[in-house]
């Protein structure tokens, strides 16, 4: 069913004089990976909080699920906040709270469950996203970066969302660990019919896990499969798909396909 | 329903239907544990009226399955079992083969042995505490001198702004508590006072108390208060930041930089903070004297000076000193020990308050003890 879980109209953000989006238009449908891509400073960030409701845009309609959320109180927000799950940049773990707290937190706000059905339930979200065990009672502190990371999914999947946002994940990681957190989006989609949607800055990955892309140009976006992407005219994503960078990993993609 | 049971005499079929999902999640739990296995020989799952099935029903539906399993049931699906089961499956089994995996249910030691232990470690903490400590004023003193030969890592630029930042925006809470300190005594001692008929002496607790003890204590109180939290917090969310790190990455001493000039500035803000204490403390009593006494302000004045030896001003004022470097001191310090967590952030600020008031207090006492014996 191709219904957009997902749908952005016309929205604008300005902040003071600097007008960030102009009418920009979004649409990400089930069980796809959707990539956004943006030279820094695009605004990706702050498409992402006007999506999740961390910052009210000037204009526009932002609909989860057919419900206008840019309408909707806190308390009304509250059951479409249940159906999807975050993972954001720096991972943004409690750091007061071990790993296993961390993914049992959103679980123990939303519903009462006994101790034990709370510990297997993080428990198998940890070991979903392919964490061992024994990572359950460590303190954020004590993680790599990439667990971090991959920590930060198993808490968005906590409640068995249907929509994953991950912003950025696979900065800051070595090409060995990203590629290996690319199979994990993957795999997640498949094995849990989800719909992603993802920040990133990195080719490999759009070019691994992507369906389609919406790029952000001049305060607006152009979103379309990712072999068609690549064609647009636009001088900036010409750039940024056929740079230095990217035209190795595109003759690759073409080649593999 | 969620779940439909019929029973022949041995078996139990169960029909799976609609949505089995974290929301329902609760009522699911509940429904597969109060279903009766006593008697039963076989269970058959139908899971095709299932329109959706995730992870936390999945779980709901192998423990059902392991429960039945463990009581000598068989359990076939009807048609093959769905994917999500067996992708719990995959994901739970290699952490019950892993070696060390610890189970949330382990016994720990018993009441008295734990009592114990936490005893041994709060002994063997505060003991590093102590260590800890002496190194950090050691480290702060040697940092300190050899700032004094440079001059340019003094970092006077620094210096100041921690004494605006510690001093002048403090003056008005200063001047207002001083104030109203002055009045509190002016009155409770003139109420006692005026009945033995030596009013007049309430200008010399007034001139006596601010200027030896109140002035400068409850000065240095609030600025524990204020500042002290506010170098633990700063310096404590650097560390978090990674701020000291890169600091230290970068070749520059974070003593010098982030320390001193917090040791600095504070030890120049409290002196001239007390000192205006001092001045809106004597004036709040003459104007007490004035309205409620009668007493009119040249008497004031003349008792005051009267009251007053040459040293009761430098007594009070010398104090300031010392308990500024004892309040910048435990602020920065216990910024410092700050490591992972934003708790620990928030245990270290009220820490850092907590010590700096009673180290106020404490040298408070020992100077009083101290100027006692020197007869001033």
């Amino acid at each position: 069913m191709q219904y957009p879980i997902l749908e952005v109209r016309g929205l604008v953000n300005r902040f003071g004089n600097q007008l960030v989006h102009d009418g920009l238009d979004m649409e990400v449908v089930r069980d796809e990976v959707f990539g956004i891509v943006g030279g820094s400073g695009s605004g990706k960030s702050v498409l992402l909080r006007s999506i999740l409701g961390l910052q009210r845009p000037e204009a526009g309609v932002v609909r989860i699920d057919g419900q206008d959320i840019t309408r909707l109180s806190a308390a009304q927000l509250r059951p479409i906040k249940f159906g999807y799950g975050v993972a954001f940049q720096e991972g943004a773990l409690y750091s007061g709270l071990t790993v296993l707290q961390n993914v049992q937190l959103p679980i123990i706000e939303y519903l009462d469950l006994p101790r034990r059905a709370l510990d297997e339930l993080a428990l198998l979200k940890i070991r979903l996203v392919g964490l061992p065990a024994d990572a359950a009672g460590k303190y954020p502190a004590q993680l790599s970066g990439g667990m971090v990371k991959r920590v930060a999914v198993a808490r968005a999947l906590a409640l068995d969302p249907a929509l994953l946002f991950l912003d950025e994940p696979t900065s800051g990681l070595d090409p060995v660990s990203a590629a290996a957190f690319d199979e994990l989006v993957l795999y997640l989609q498949k094995q849990l019919k989800l719909t992603i949607v993802m920040i990133t800055h990195d080719l490999d990955s759009i070019f691994r896990t992507c369906n389609r892309v919406g790029v952000i140009v001049d305060r607006r976006m152009e979103s379309d499969t990712l072999e068609r992407i690549v064609e647009h005219p636009n001088p900036w994503i010409q750039a940024y798909f056929h740079g230095e960078r990217a035209r190795a990993r595109l003759a690759g993609a073409q080649h593999g396909a | 329903m969620a779940l439909e049971v019929s029973r022949t005499k041995e078996e139990l079929q169960l029909g799976l239907a609609g949505e089995w999902g974290m929301r329902e999640f609760q009522s699911l739990e509940a429904q597969l544990t109060a279903l009766d296995l006593a008697g039963v020989h076989r269970v058959a799952i139908h899971a095709r009226g299932l329109t959706a099935l995730d992870l936390s029903g999945a779980w709901a539906l192998r423990q059902f399955v392991q429960r039945a399993q463990g009581a000598g049931v068989t359990v076939s699906f009807e048609g093959s079992p769905p994917d999500q089961l067996r992708l719990v499956e995959e994901t739970l089994k290699p952490a019950a083969a892993q070696p060390g995996a610890p189970s949330p249910a382990t016994p720990g030691p018993d009441p008295e042995t734990r009592a114990l232990e936490a005893i041994g470690r709060e002994a063997v903490a505060a003991g590093r505490d102590v260590v800890d400590g002496l190194a950090f004023l050691g480290r702060a003193s040697v940092t300190l001198l050899a700032s004094l030969r440079r001059l340019k890592s003094l970092r006077l630029t620094s210096v100041a702004r921690h004494v605006y930042d510690t001093g002048i925006t403090a003056m008005p809470i200063v001047a207002l508590i001083a104030f109203l300190i002055s009045v509190i005594i002016a009155y409770m001692s003139a109420q006692q006072l005026r009945g033995l008929g030596v009013d007049i002496y309430v200008v010399d607790l007034v001139t006596i108390g601010v200027l030896r003890e109140l002035g400068v204590l409850l000065t240095s109180i609030i600025v524990a208060g204020r500042s002290g939290s506010a170098f633990a917090a700063e310096i404590g969310s650097m560390k978090l930041n990674e701020e000291v790190d890169a600091l230290v990455a970068t070749g520059v001493d974070p003593f010098e930089v982030l320390v001193i000039p917090r040791v600095l500035g504070l030890t120049i803000a409290l002196p001239l903070l007390t000192i205006v204490a001092d001045l809106i403390g004597l004036s709040g009593g003459a104007l007490l004297c004035r309205y409620l006494l009668d007493m009119p302000l040249s008497q004031y004045v003349t008792r005051a000076s009267a009251a007053i030896s040459p040293t009761t001003f430098w007594v009070g004022l010398i104090k300031a000193p010392v308990f500024a470097l004892l309040i910048a001191l435990a602020g920065c310090y216990h910024g410092l020990q700050v490591r992972s967590s934003s708790r620990e952030l928030g245990h270290q600020v009220t820490v850092a308050v907590v010590q700096a008031i009673f180290l106020v207090i404490l040298a408070d006492a020992l100077f009083a003890v101290l100027f006692l014996k020197m007869n001033i």
